[in-house]
């Protein structure tokens, strides 16, 4: 089943926003991106909610986008993403960043084992799975935890 | 557990007398009479209703049929909500049997998610489970177990085996003695009053302070405004208390 989908080359800095349109995610402020994992969970100085004294009623969660076996990577891993941004809608998100075609299927999981329904909002996962300051989302064209 | 086996059965054999009539504007060859069902409270309207389905296929033509889809009252109903949660978040006032209308054409593409085989709802179903022991067991207890203990789960739902479901649910639903709970309950709270999506969090099963948490501290803990007005919660917490013990089965 492999693809001539070629894999995009780890890079720090990605180039702009690739037909990803209005509605996408905004990246992090820390767009070195893919260095950023390791960093503290503290909410950046830059993010839109400067105002929000409990972190808890922060309207945007930080996601982590991993690609799993020969499903692209996306350059940009780390998204501040709006709470209320379900599971379909950042699979949209994903399918228009990679240029998939609609049609095709993908697939995101929470904590590599389980796939929540389309309608579950992200900042419920968040909540309950989120670690550092972050959700980390893997994502596949395939099933990969059953 | 075993003290819990009758309420266990109880849960599980929960029934929904349910009337089911075709949308007045599909079109059929002749008059298609209503079908009568008693649906099981934890399973899911795609999953019972193949003959339902079949009835109201007879009357049409080939060519009119699409995927089916339910709705009550102007509301589409989702099937990957279990039957009784439903029931409870839309029809609770309803006169039974609870009437349902058939569709086969427009399907509602916002509002519900695709059913085109069971494979879909056993994903579904297998993706709840899961979750729930990422709460409950650190995922620990389902990923020991094998394929056909999963299929097991399954099929036992399927088939409505409460023993068969029941000899693997019941390693989900255990914890070491030193313990006393969960890492986490798993649970859901749906609400009728408003178009949100359910609340989901984090809820440990015993307090800092060492006592067992009641029902009482995760609503107070989770959804403040429930137990404000007085008179209402006796039969909100009914309603509630159903959807624990149907959580406590698998999470959803």
């Amino acid at each position: 089943m492999a693809e001539a989908e070629e894999q995009a080359p780890v890079s720090p800095q990605s180039e702009g926003r690739s037909g990803a349109g209005e509605e996408a995610p905004e990246r992090t402020p820390e767009s070195g991106a893919s260095l950023g994992v390791g960093e503290p969970a503290t909410s950046p100085a830059g993010s839109p909610g400067t105002e929000d004294p409990a972190g808890d009623a922060k309207k945007k969660i930080d996601v982590l986008l991993k690609a799993v076996g020969d499903t692209p990577i996306m350059k940009t891993k780390k998204w501040a993403v709006e709470r209320t941004r379900t599971i379909q809608g950042l699979c949209d998100f994903i399918k228009k960043f990679l240029k998939l075609m609609a049609s095709e299927q993908l697939f995101i999981y929470v904590n590599q084992s389980f796939a929540p329904s389309p309608d579950q909002e992200v900042g419920t996962l968040y909540e309950c799975f989120g670690s550092d300051g972050k959700l980390v989302l893997h994502y596949c064209k395939s099933q990969a935890w059953g | 557990m075993t003290d819990d086996k009758d309420v266990l059965r109880d849960v599980w054999f929960g029934r929904i007398p349910t009337c089911f009539t075709l949308y007045q504007d599909e079109i059929t060859e002749r008059e298609a009479e209503p079908y009568y069902l008693l649906l099981p409270r934890i399973s899911y309207l795609t999953l019972v209703t193949d003959k339902v389905k079949k009835h109201f296929q007879k009357v049409m033509r080939q060519e009119e049929v699409n995927e089916i889809w339910f709705e009550y009252e102007g509301t589409p109903l989702k099937w990957h909500y279990p039957i009784g949660l439903l029931f409870d978040l839309h029809a609770s006032n309803t006169a039974l049997p609870w009437s349902i209308t058939v569709h086969f054409k427009n399907f509602p593409e916002k509002d519900l998610l695709h059913c085109h085989s069971k494979d879909v709802i056993e994903a579904h179903f297998m993706a709840c489970i899961k979750e729930a022991d990422a709460l409950k067991h650190k995922s620990q207890v389902i990923n020991e177990m094998q394929k056909k203990d999963h299929k097991q789960l399954w099929m036992g739902l399927q088939n409505d085996k409460f023993e068969q479901f029941w000899a693997i649910n019941r390693k989900l639903m255990e914890y070491p003695p030193e313990d006393s709970g969960f890492r986490y309950i798993p649970f859901r709270i749906y609400q009728a009053t408003t178009e949100r999506p359910f609340i989901q969090k984090l809820f440990r099963p015993i307090a800092s302070g060492g006592q067992l948490h009641t029902l009482g501290d995760l609503l107070k803990d989770v959804c403040p405004s429930a137990i404000t007005p007085e008179e209402e919660i006796s039969s909100w917490l009914w309603s509630f208390c159903m959807e624990v013990l149907r959580k406590q089965q698998k999470l959803l």
